[in-house]
């Protein structure tokens, strides 16, 4: 009646599980995806190979896969800040789109203003605006403890509606009066166009130079710092953190707070790097923030990992925006996206533990 | 209808091998236990007596060796397998349900064939079993409402209840008062006078002593011997089970207390517990300086919440902690810490130290804020990792390396370091709760060792503790608590383990108090 495989807790973590983890899920989202591919009358290896060539192979490609990487990234850290400590926020998709707003009013405000200022101010505003949303969310945790990932996702529904209103439902300071028909946000002056910075044939998003330097910070913080320590203390051992005097209810916000200021940083990414414009529908439609989760998932939390899977899935976005059509539901790459998430979360269970052979011992000859 | 043994059972493992990752938990184990006899599992933490008997109750499978029930070989997959055969266990940890009835915790898990609980029959049942063994239990009673020594007596009844012939009972009495072990070893001897068979792990020696019939000795993993409990001492068991001579006498103080001299004063303290009861009621207590007051009393009557509230980590509803004459905040960790407080929890694992993390991450937790540790907040690797060489080295801690985290050292060690910690930083107090629980022989002469030496270099210690053994090893002054309030405060000198076990039961003595 048993099962003949049976799971047991890992002792220690070998250190070659860190990589191997997740390219052994990705070959299992591939093959899965294959099947998938298959039973809808595609050849899966076209397939792929179409994805690599549209995603990653030629330079232009891969200066687009940067844009779309970008949001991912920041999105990404925000949620492993949060994981880290174990506070479960859902929330990126909402403190993206507050992000958003907030970079778009400091490009409408200061337009007349030097780039670099108009940067820095949609910088300054887009986290302002994330963390302050984010902050909601860790103060009700702190003072009531309420759970945050109730809390963080009822908001992202109220971030959409807040994003629509200021767009469809109101003569908001967003809104371009001279929109007829279909409601616009006004478009930002060029100068609050972010920069593109060229690397030799390829070109980088300014967001994503920010995005980076943004992981080694937060790699710095977490792994370097007393408020690294200490939160790794809190999310390791509560108690532990209670006998240290270490104040987690202020831990809470604060960290809650960093979240949702580097998701609104994505949001401000987005804006000053690709739209230009607060695009109510288009950032909504785009979901950063919960793919922000899965790249969290997929890097193991660790800051600069996730720069890299923020690329891979980029890549498998853009790639999709080329290979979609006709023949090419968008949602077959929504499929594989999914199975790559499916197979990560399977696979950090292989992390914790180890998959061992039931064996019988002695078995049978009763004396 | 009462539950006769209508057959004997013996049972008989022999060469278990039990391996885990690293570990020979069991390395070719014999053993045999016949009915009618209690017979006493002894070992120190690590000896593999807890391996030996989740593979005999089904819970893990052994990678070597047989075991079986009167010459018949059996495999359990499962501890149902082998309570169907008659195998029972009491754990540790209880596995009730605190909010259901004592009967309807019984019947639980009962294959019936009717989805309605037929509990008159059982409760009926449950009676006659209770009154048969002399166990005192009302079976619509709910769980919560129970001591922990009712508790272990309504899981005994669950074992007998589903036919258990062979009970295994897993420390039964870490958690009771004297009394209460005596009560139990009462009733462990009414079920082997009917031929049922008990198995008893145990690490001390006085209880195996006092209630088996024979003792087989686990040194690490391996069968040391089996003997009959008439032909041995206390002091050969300890030998065969440390594998050389061990002395628990009192130790010898090169400094004496000055309890004048006070350094933690506890003025009028009320606090409650987590659940909003009040579990501190009007304490008064000093520590002087090199004095090792204990703190005797069966666990949860508010010892936990007494050295919280000293250490910080609760808040008093009422009254002062003062440090050298100094009132302390209340319920400010930080506060206490520069105060001179040191505070030992019980649960060191995951209170006292930060299990998944590293020895050296773990050395620096109170220490992290400050130099050389942290410089503009940013902690010096380099430095933490010098300071844990050393206090490796000069604590003697068994580990692999800097990095390995706590949770993988053995719970010797993972004492020495929290210790270490604690000593390091230099208090004038230290609030230290079950310093030796769960640790072996050798672990605990060197704690206590590292106590005295705390004790003699003028650090005021309160020792929160259940083991009157330890007690009366360390103590100069003995206070008990009963129900949150302090209920004796004897010399301990002038104190007996008979006067201490009955203030700790809650039976008032009248006794000259010091």
């Amino acid at each position: 009646m048993q099962s003949p495989l049976r799971l047991e807790r890992r002792l220690t973590q070998p250190k070659w599980l860190n990589w191997g983890v997740p390219l052994l899920s990705l070959l299992g989202a591939l093959i899965l995806g294959a099947v998938v591919l298959i039973a809808s009358g595609k050849n899966p290896i076209s397939v792929y190979m179409r994805i690599l060539e549209r995603g990653f192979a030629s330079t232009d490609a891969f200066s687009r896969t940067l844009i779309s990487a970008t949001p991912y990234a920041f999105t990404g850290l925000a949620a492993s800040v949060a994981f880290r400590m174990g506070l479960i926020n859902i929330g990126g998709e909402g403190q993206l789109y507050l992000g958003t707003i907030g970079a778009a009013f400091a490009g409408i405000a200061f337009a007349d203003q030097p780039t670099p200022i108009i940067i820095a101010a949609m910088i300054i505003c887009g986290m302002l605006f994330g963390g302050f949303w984010a902050a909601i969310v860790g103060v009700l945790k702190a003072k009531f403890s309420t759970n945050e990932i109730i809390t963080s996702l009822m908001l992202n529904y109220i971030a959409a509606i807040l994003l629509d209103y200021l767009i469809f439902n109101s003569k908001s300071y967003w809104r371009d009066p001279k929109s007829f028909g279909f409601p616009t946000g006004k478009r930002l002056v060029e100068g609050a166009y972010w920069y593109d910075m060229s690397f030799g044939p390829i070109t980088v998003p300014f967001g994503f130079l920010v995005a980076i330097i943004t992981a080694g910070i937060v790699w710095f913080f977490y792994n370097r710092t007393r408020f690294g320590y200490e939160v790794s203390v809190i999310a390791s051992s509560p108690s532990a953190a209670r006998y240290a005097g270490i104040r987690t209810r202020w831990k809470i916000i604060t960290v809650m707070s960093l979240s949702g200021a580097l998701a609104g940083l994505g949001g401000a990414s987005d804006v000053g790097d690709f739209r230009h414009v607060l695009d109510a529908k288009g950032v909504q439609i785009a979901g950063y923030g919960y793919t922000g989760i899965v790249v969290a998932a997929l890097a193991r939390l660790n800051p600069i990992s996730a720069i890299f899977v923020a690329v891979f899935l980029g890549g498998l976005s853009n790639a999709g925006y080329a290979l979609q059509g006709p023949d090419f539901p968008s949602g077959l790459v929504g499929t594989l996206q999914g199975l790559i998430l499916f197979t990560a979360v399977a696979g950090e269970i292989l992390t914790r533990y180890r998959i061992k052979r039931q064996t019988h011992v002695a078995e049978g000859v009763p004396a | 209808m009462a539950d006769y043994i209508d057959s004997k059972l013996t049972v008989t493992m022999k060469g278990i091998v039990k391996r885990f990752p690293g570990v020979v938990a069991n390395d070719g184990v014999d053993f045999e236990a016949r009915a009618g006899e209690v017979h006493a599992l002894l070992g120190e933490n690590g000896a593999g007596k807890s391996t030996l008997s989740n593979v005999l109750t089904g819970l893990y499978r052994p990678d070597e060796g047989t075991i079986s029930l009167n010459d018949e070989v059996v495999h359990f997959d499962s501890p149902r397998e082998a309570l169907e055969r008659g195998i029972g266990m009491v754990h540790q940890h209880f596995r009730l349900v605190n909010s259901f009835t004592v009967a309807e915790n019984i019947i639980l898990g009962e294959q019936t064939k009717s989805i309605m609980m037929d509990s008159s029959a059982a409760i009926e049942r449950i009676s006659t079993l209770a009154t048969q063994y002399g166990i005192a239990v009302d079976p619509n009673a709910r769980i919560w409402q129970l001591s922990v020594g009712e508790q272990q007596r309504v899981e005994i009844l669950k074992a007998l209840y589903h036919g258990a012939k062979i009970l295994i009972l897993d420390e039964p009495t870490a958690v009771l008062t004297p009394q209460e072990a005596d009560a139990l070893f009462v009733v462990l001897r009414s079920m082997v006078a009917e031929g049922r068979t008990v198995i008893f792990i145990s690490h001390k020696l006085d209880e195996v002593m006092a209630v088996a019939d024979r003792i087989t000795v686990l040194r690490a993993g391996k069968t040391v011997s089996t003997i009959e409990c008439a032909t041995t001492t206390t002091r050969d068991l300890a030998r065969l089970m440390v594998g050389r001579d061990v002395v628990f006498d009192r130790v010898v103080r090169t400094n004496h207390a000055e309890p004048d001299n006070v350094v933690l004063q506890i003025s009028n303290i009320d606090a409650n517990d987590d659940r909003g009861r009040q579990a501190l009621t009007s304490i008064f207590l000093t520590v002087g300086k090199s004095e090792i007051v204990a703190i005797a009393g069966v666990a949860g009557n508010g010892q936990r919440e007494l050295a919280e509230v000293i250490s910080g980590m609760r808040n008093a509803t009422r009254g002062t902690v003062a440090v050298n004459n100094e009132v302390i905040p209340n319920g400010r960790v930080r506060k206490s810490m520069s105060a001179g407080v040191s505070h030992v929890p019980e649960d060191r694992l995951h209170t006292g130290l930060v299990a998944d993390h590293s020895v050296e991450d773990n050395l620096i937790l109170k220490s992290y804020r400050r130099a050389p540790i942290s410089k503009f907040s940013i902690l010096r690797r380099s430095v933490i990792r010098d300071q844990a060489t050393d206090i490796i080295e000069k604590y003697d801690v068994k580990t692999p390396g800097t990095t390995t985290p706590v949770r993988l050292l053995s719970g010797g060690n993972v004492q020495k370091i929290l210790l270490a910690r604690e000593f390091n930083s230099s208090p004038s107090v230290m609030v230290v709760s079950s310093p030796t629980r769960g640790l072996d022989v050798g672990a605990i002469e060197n704690v206590r060792k590292r106590l005295v030496e705390a004790a003699d270099s003028g650090v005021g210690i309160l020792l929160i503790s259940e083991d009157l053994e330890e007690i009366f090893a360390l103590a100069d002054r003995i206070l008990v608590m009963y129900e949150g309030t302090i209920v004796g405060n004897i010399a301990a000198h002038n104190a007996t383990r008979e006067s201490i076990g009955l203030l700790m039961g809650g039976i008032a003595i009248h006794q000259e108090t010091n």
